[in-house]
């Protein structure tokens, strides 16, 4: 197979899977028992003509099967109903809210990835020693703490004992977004993700600190790295040029792994901190029983974990020129 | 007894430089790991704990004793939480709670992972197309949004979250098995019976089965700490049983009344380490046994001392490759 083929069908593959979930996200809504679940338009306290309307739309006095295809032409058409709670179209909520979550997410995943190679790579490098004992024991700390837990212990540091950061939001440090430019706005909003970026890249830190680790030392024992040091080459050399390379393949795919988990993560501690994003739109909608907003979240959280699966796997075959199968 | 007839193939002398059975060898292997014996010590004094927790609990979990937050006193060790109700006690029974909903959860995910990962591994062909592709389409699916999802839809309960928990982590399980299959049924011992006409169900269970067996040990473990920490995720969004309280109920109930900005640590800090020993024990039970599993793991040829096989503490133990062997020799 060549390359453009395996290219080809990851492209195709992550196609079929957003397919999938689209149609699961429709059917797990519609199956379920109950009007209150599988009627889009029982909007609590809405006027009777909204409700004809949004009936209306999605063909809910047709049988399923016509409601599955006006759900597939309303969600190209960008319509996923409207929110229980403040009446608005579900992906207005959305969009809001995932402006807030990139940054926030990025900057915790970059931050636990630099982290997480370099301690790997000096646990690796210093094997069997007082330095690789410190780098996997705090990784392996970080590892076992539940995330959301982790957030309230950074709460209780930060807000409740050092009192360095407010409880509670001014709600305009998302400003920065539509005025990058502004220096004051950029600060409040750094300080205001500051702490759940933190959260983020701590659990993270752990995870990639030992594959990156584990990793290494499998490259470390094959035969090339003997042959590199019988040539004479310097550690340095070694490890940058020989071990890192080709250890850092499997761990693009194990990190591409952990996009579910940074999903699941950016719920939590969304949730912990009252962080206006797409994590806390989800956790809101589950306990306010919220159905059009539940289904619209999690399937832009799902697109989004296939998308970021989609970039490892062009990166990876960027990396890797013997990609074939 | 098939190999004593047959001449030797150099598959058997892997076979023969570990005699006994895989499992008492992993075990051997995970007994010269002071970690993972101080994970099954700690691991089995906290499922004590909580299993006795019917009479060893100093009051009953849902018993209110004041108002607010109180702290830690001689009456109430680890103090009481907004509700007024007893930490310690609620601790013990939601430790008990959270290890149920962790071994069900990963004792149904490892049966599915098991049944999948041996007919894939196995029969190969279209069997192993078909689950395969299951399989990565679920690996791509974030999980735990996911079992939020069904959960917020299908309704709270025990039963019900353990049952969303072991249906959906069973991916890795197939993979991993579906691979040590696929090397074990080609190995000539396993070649040899079924040329002497051994049907797949005796070689599966005579010769597949106890091969994996170490993997299927790691896995459970491991699963069980994936899915105690999903349980907590899970009830953190209030998803869980209303009426049992569980250690992802008891972040819950800390989140909730704000017991990270009041200040109340006891609220929040117990539930929070019990949950991390937990995991922290199983993880280095399941790893010991892995890490005994990955002969690569020995050998490092860019180490502080220069082709030393390390760590030395498993030289006791024979080396399980014959090119282990060679490098050892090396060195």
């Amino acid at each position: 197979m060549s390359r453009s083929d395996w290219l080809f069908r990851r492209l195709v593959r992550a196609l079929v899977t957003t397919f999938v979930i689209v149609t699961f996200n429709f059917f797990l809504f519609r199956v379920m028992p109950g009007d209150a679940v599988s009627n889009l338009s029982r909007i609590p306290h809405a006027t009777p003509q909204l409700k004809a309307e949004i009936a209306a739309q999605f063909g809910l006095d047709q049988p399923v099967w016509h409601q599955y295809i006006s759900y597939l032409q309303q969600l190209a058409q960008g319509n996923l109903g409207l929110s229980y709670q403040d009446q608005q179209s579900v992906v207005s909520n959305l969009w809001q809210a995932i402006t807030h979550s990139v940054p926030m997410v990025a900057l915790g995943t970059v931050l636990s990835v630099v982290f997480g190679i370099a301690s790997g790579l000096w646990a690796a490098w210093r094997r069997g020693t007082v330095q690789e004992k410190l780098s996997t024991s705090s990784a392996m700390f970080f590892y076992s703490l539940p995330t959301q837990f982790l957030g309230m212990i950074l709460i209780l540091i930060f807000v409740g004992w050092l009192g360095w950061f407010p409880s509670g939001g001014t709600g305009n440090e998302f400003d920065f977004l539509n005025d990058p430019s502004s220096a004051d706005q950029m600060a409040s909003g750094l300080r205001a993700m500051f702490l759940p970026a933190l959260t983020l890249a701590l659990i993270l830190y752990g995870q990639y600190t030992l594959i990156v680790r584990s990793g290494l030392l499998e490259t470390l024992g094959e035969d090339y790295i003997l042959t590199a040091k019988a040539k004479g080459l310097s550690d340095r050399r070694i490890m940058m040029k020989h071990a890192f390379r080709n250890g850092m393949l499997p761990v693009v795919t194990l990190v591409a792994l952990s996009f579910g988990f940074i999903a699941a993560g950016t719920i939590l501690i969304e949730d912990v901190f009252s962080y206006p994003g797409l994590g806390l739109l989800l956790a809101d909608a589950i306990r306010a029983r919220d159905y059009p907003l539940l289904q619209g979240a999690f399937l832009l959280i799902t697109i989004c974990v296939i998308v970021a699966n989609l970039l490892a796997d062009l990166l990876y075959f960027r990396l890797d020129p013997r990609i074939t199968t | 007894m098939t190999q004593m007839v047959l001449a030797p193939t150099p598959d058997d002398a892997a076979q023969e430089t570990s005699k006994q059975s895989p499992v008492r060898w992993a075990l051997q292997q995970a007994r010269s790991n002071p970690g993972a014996v101080v994970g099954a010590v700690v691991f089995t004094a906290l499922m004590v704990l909580a299993f006795a927790s019917p009479w060893l609990a100093p009051y009953n979990p849902d018993e209110s004793f004041s108002n607010g937050y109180q702290a830690p006193s001689t009456a109430h060790w680890l103090g009481l939480d907004d509700g007024g109700n007893d930490i310690l006690s609620q601790l013990m029974f939601g430790t008990r709670t959270s290890l149920l909903v962790g071994f069900g959860a990963s004792f149904l995910a490892i049966a599915i992972g098991v049944v999948l990962g041996l007919a894939a591994g196995y029969w190969g062909r279209r069997t192993d197309a078909g689950i395969s592709s299951v399989t990565d389409f679920f690996l791509v699916i974030p999980e735990v949004p996911l079992m939020m999802v069904i959960a917020a839809v299908w309704g709270q309960g025990l039963w019900k979250m353990t049952l969303i928990i072991g249906i959906l982590l069973w991916t890795w399980t197939v993979r991993v098995i579906r691979a040590q299959v696929m090397s074990v049924k080609e190995r000539v011992y396993v070649r040899r019976s079924r040329a002497l006409g051994g049907t797949d169900w005796w070689i599966i269970t005579r010769h597949v089965l106890p091969q994996v067996a170490p993997l299927i040990i790691v896995n459970f473990v491991l699963t069980v700490a994936v899915a105690i920490f999903d349980e907590s995720a899970l009830s953190f969004l209030g998803l869980g049983d209303p009426r049992v309280i569980s250690l992802g109920r008891i972040l819950d109930n800390a989140n909730q009344g704000g017991a990270a900005t009041l200040g109340a640590w006891w609220a929040l800090i117990p539930a929070g380490a019990v949950i991390a020993i937990l995991i922290l024990s199983l993880t280095l039970m399941g790893q010991a046994v892995e890490d005994a599993l990955n002969p690569r793991l020995k050998v490092s040829y860019l180490s502080r001392k220069h082709f030393l096989l390390i760590p030395n503490r498993r030289s006791n133990v024979p080396d399980p490759t014959p090119t282990e062997l060679t490098r050892s020799e090396a060195a």
